[in-house]
């Protein structure tokens, strides 16, 4: 028999306040095995901690149950206290008297008997806890970043700084991401490329650093430590060994029809293209669709004009494989698509554009050189409105329910940059709030009001229209409350911001957790808030959910303080709650085997003595380091002989007895 | 005031919540700490993944007086284990059309998809399902009668 000490937390009032704790600590004391039974204020705390260690000590506890928090909470902390007192770690079950009790019951009797039921069903679990050994495993000491924006470059430079091997994985054919796309940023007004283009020739003069780009991720397989990775490289049809990137083939290519996504559509580029003068590696990329010789197998000229001989028609794709520690997600965002948003006239005038594509017409390098030029008919705009909260704070199901951070900030910039380049031009903003939070933030914004003049309008546009080439904006003006028809030469939309589309399936592949609205979810939304909850990935960036540039550069640091964490131990300490076969029990049916998602499980011949009969058997063996402990065998077992570790068949049951008493 | 004499005076249905570990138990913990309500019949019992909860538990807990029974796991596609989930459905969907047979009302028994992000989702799908059990009233149908006192 177990001895086991029950300790109550009151969590302030957390649980005191609906769990009488007295009345918890008299009801279980009785409990067979209970030989001590306490409550404390806060049983985290230093004080609580000891007061654990004290009763291991002094009443020889063989098994601790505290009720508290969620064991995903404090499970570890408790597990660590009882191990500094002699105990082994997993004799220690949490009963989660405060998120399934305390916090969402109001009667106070029935919170306490809930509570106490809880309680005993942990008792009845530590009974036949077992201790445990944890195993080890080795840590491969290179990190994968999955895109190669501003977040998965700065975290690769600083993993590589700490002196580990790093490759990002880019599936366009630079790395630099949204951020190579942006004019100016914000609130300091300087050049996206400025700052930008530096951090992306670091990435590629880093020895520490491999990029793929122009590549994905094919597969993942393993865990924390031991992740294996296969990666295709797309044909570029291009061999970028021998392109010195002079960009001769790409003047001369004949076929113009592909939209160039580097300036959103708003120019085409050739088949045959380098994205942007600073793209990192500076090579060219054919693209299959357009070529006129993959089509037709006529044309060729970039092949004829290439002095450095590297155009190769018949390139392949390449599958790489490599060993990584850790992964980090940085796959980003994109606008979302505005065609459920009719009112606005986006898919029917050229010149109700994106903010993005708004970015691209102001910037030297965009389609217009940076004069701002209407799309439809080349002149200047005289009137400019923009509308904010495109999509963005929309529980109508058109658009998404969150505030995508960045709109009100980049639109006050916008605002601001027309308004100093071209003073003789009207701009007005709507807007529902305006959300400046950051540091010179609002500052920023007041100057765009105050010193330069934009006319901010509270409400929303409720149609775009056009007469005469001009674009009708109709709107409502809140504090005014009356109805507005503004006459203007361009429209732009601050489209809210989703995950890239690619986020979903690669987290299902990483078996890492997203929300309801793709963006990865955290192991902790306050206190650990870089990392998934599968272990070994880390999060980067957009990927994780809407923020700005300086935001995304002190997370992808942060992200990197944590892979460099897990990069510098030499082993990691495996979880012991794994599968185990009883070989007596065991009938060689392979069934396990079978739906062990990580090969797990293999059958070796065993001599094995049944009860004095001493016979060869064919067995199912489990590999401790490789087994996750889902338990997907135990049930398939027909035999019972597969149990698995701290949630073993009989923890369960009893768990359920103790529930159902 | 005992629970039994509690449980004469109004029914209150005993339900056993196996949730797993990554998603519906992280959402059950989002539920509780965005303070959502649901009936205190609900009692959560933990397991790794959807996966290990095995057909014996729940016809374990009908044998000592639960009334419903419910999993929760990981959305499809989701399972933290890849594929724990989709094993967890196709062995609850022939258990309840057994159970079915039997005479067990399917309304009492549920797989449900919960992730760690819905925490509105897991109290109003504990809420409902109380309400079903509530108006089923008492499972008596594979109640061990050995287990009474």
């Amino acid at each position: 028999m177990q001895k086991i000490g029950v300790f109550i937390c009151h969590c302030g009032t957390n649980i005191a306040a609906t769990v009488d704790v007295e009345a918890v600590t008299e009801a279980i004391k009785n409990e067979p095995g209970v030989v001590y039974a306490a409550n404390y204020q806060y049983m985290c705390s230093e004080n609580g901690q000891a007061l654990i260690k004290n009763a291991i000590a002094e009443y020889g506890l063989t098994g601790v149950v505290v009720c508290s928090c969620s064991p995903r909470m404090h499970e570890a902390t408790f597990r660590k206290a009882a191990q500094e007192a002699g105990l082994n770690p997993y004799m220690v079950e949490i009963a989660n008297i405060r998120e399934h009790c305390s916090w969402i019951h109001k009667d106070k009797v029935e919170a306490t008997e809930k509570a106490i039921i809880l309680a005993r069903a942990a008792i009845a679990k530590v009974h036949l806890n077992a201790p445990l050994i944890s195993g080890q495993s080795d840590v491969t000491k290179r990190a994968l970043v999955i895109g190669g924006g501003i977040a998965g470059i700065q975290t690769a430079l600083d993993i590589a700084e700490a002196g580990f091997e790093v490759d990002i994985v880019e599936k366009s054919p630079t790395i630099g991401g949204k951020m190579a796309q942006l004019d100016k940023t914000f609130p300091t007004l300087d050049c996206a490329a400025c700052i930008l283009t530096p951090k992306m020739v670091d990435a590629k003069s880093n020895d520490k650093i491999t990029l793929y780009t122009y590549s994905e991720v094919e597969s993942v397989k393993g865990f924390v430590g031991n992740f294996e990775v296969s990666i295709r490289k797309k044909a570029r049809y291009v061999n970028t060994d021998l392109c010195t990137g002079c960009g001769e083939c790409t003047t001369k290519c004949p076929s113009r029809k592909a939209k160039s996504e580097f300036n959103m559509g708003l120019m085409n580029r050739g088949a045959i293209y380098i994205p942007f003068a600073q793209a990192i590696p500076n090579v060219a990329t054919i693209d299959p669709q357009y070529c006129i010789h993959m089509k037709t197998g006529k044309c060729g000229l970039c092949e004829k004009v290439c002095s450095a001989h590297a155009i190769d028609f018949k390139q392949q794709d390449e599958i790489v494989e490599q060993k990584y520690g850790a992964i980090v997600m940085a796959t980003g965002f994109n606008l979302i698509n505005l065609d459920q948003f009719d009112e606005f006239g986006y898919s029917k005038y050229p010149d109700v554009v994106t903010s993005l594509e708004f970015e691209r017409l102001m910037n030297a390098a965009g389609p217009t050189e940076g004069t701002l030029l209407r799309p439809s008919n080349h002149e200047h705009p005289h009137t400019l409105v923009f509308v904010q909260c495109v999509g963005s704070r929309d529980t109508s199901g058109c658009g998404k329910p969150y505030c995508s951070k960045i709109c009100c900030m980049y639109t006050a910039k916008h605002a601001m940059l027309v308004r100093d380049k071209y003073p003789d031009t009207e701009v007005y903003v709507f807007y529902i709030d305006v959300r400046t939070p950051g540091k010179n933030f609002d500052e920023f914004y007041r100057r765009a009001v105050e010193q330069y003049g934009v006319h901010y309008i509270k409400g929303m546009v409720g149609k775009v229209t056009d007469k005469d080439g001009k674009l009708i904006v109709q709107g409502s003006d809140l504090l005014e409350n009356k109805q507005l028809k503004i006459e203007a030469d361009m429209v732009v939309l601050a489209a809210a911001v989703e995950p890239d589309p690619s986020a979903r399936s690669v987290a299902s592949m990483l078996t890492a957790s997203i929300d309801t609205n793709d963006f990865m979810t955290e192991a902790h939304a306050k206190l650990r808030p870089v990392e998934s909850p599968t272990a070994g990935i880390f999060l980067s960036g957009m990927a994780q959910g809407p923020k700005d540039i300086p935001e995304t550069v002190s997370q992808a640091s942060a992200c990197a303080a944590k892979v460099i964490g897990l990069l510098a131990k030499d082993h990691l300490v495996n979880n012991p709650c794994v599968a185990q076969s009883n070989e007596l029990r065991c009938n060689g049916c392979s069934n396990c085997e079978k739906v062990c998602p990580y090969g797990a499980i293999s059958y070796i011949e065993k001599e094995v003595n049944d009860h004095g009969v001493r016979e060869v058997r064919r067995i199912a063996q489990v590999n401790e380091a490789v087994c996750q402990g889902c338990g997907a065998c135990t049930v398939t077992c027909p035999s019972g002989a597969m149990d698995l570790k701290g949630f073993s068949t009989n923890q369960i049951m009893a768990e359920v007895d103790a529930i159902c008493r | 005031m005992s629970l039994n004499e509690e449980t004469k005076k109004e029914y209150k249905p005993l339900i056993v919540a196996f949730c797993c570990n990554w998603c519906s138990y992280a959402g059950a913990d989002l539920a509780g700490s965005s303070r959502l309500t649901y009936p205190t019949d609900v009692k959560i019992i933990r397991v790794p993944c959807s996966c290990r909860v095995n057909p014996l538990f729940v016809l374990r807990a009908f044998q000592r007086g639960a009334d419903g029974v419910i999993i929760a796991g990981c959305h499809p596609g989701d399972c933290h284990y890849t594929s724990g989930n989709y094993f967890a459905r196709r062995r609850m969907t022939l258990l309840f059309s057994m159970l079915d047979y039997l005479g067990i009302e399917r309304e009492r028994t549920r797989v449900e998809w919960i992730s760690a992000a819905e925490g509105v989702k897991f109290s109003t799908t504990m809420n409902e399902f109380a309400k079903t059990i509530h108006e089923l009233g008492e499972n008596k149908k594979l109640r061990d009668l050995r287990c009474e006192e």
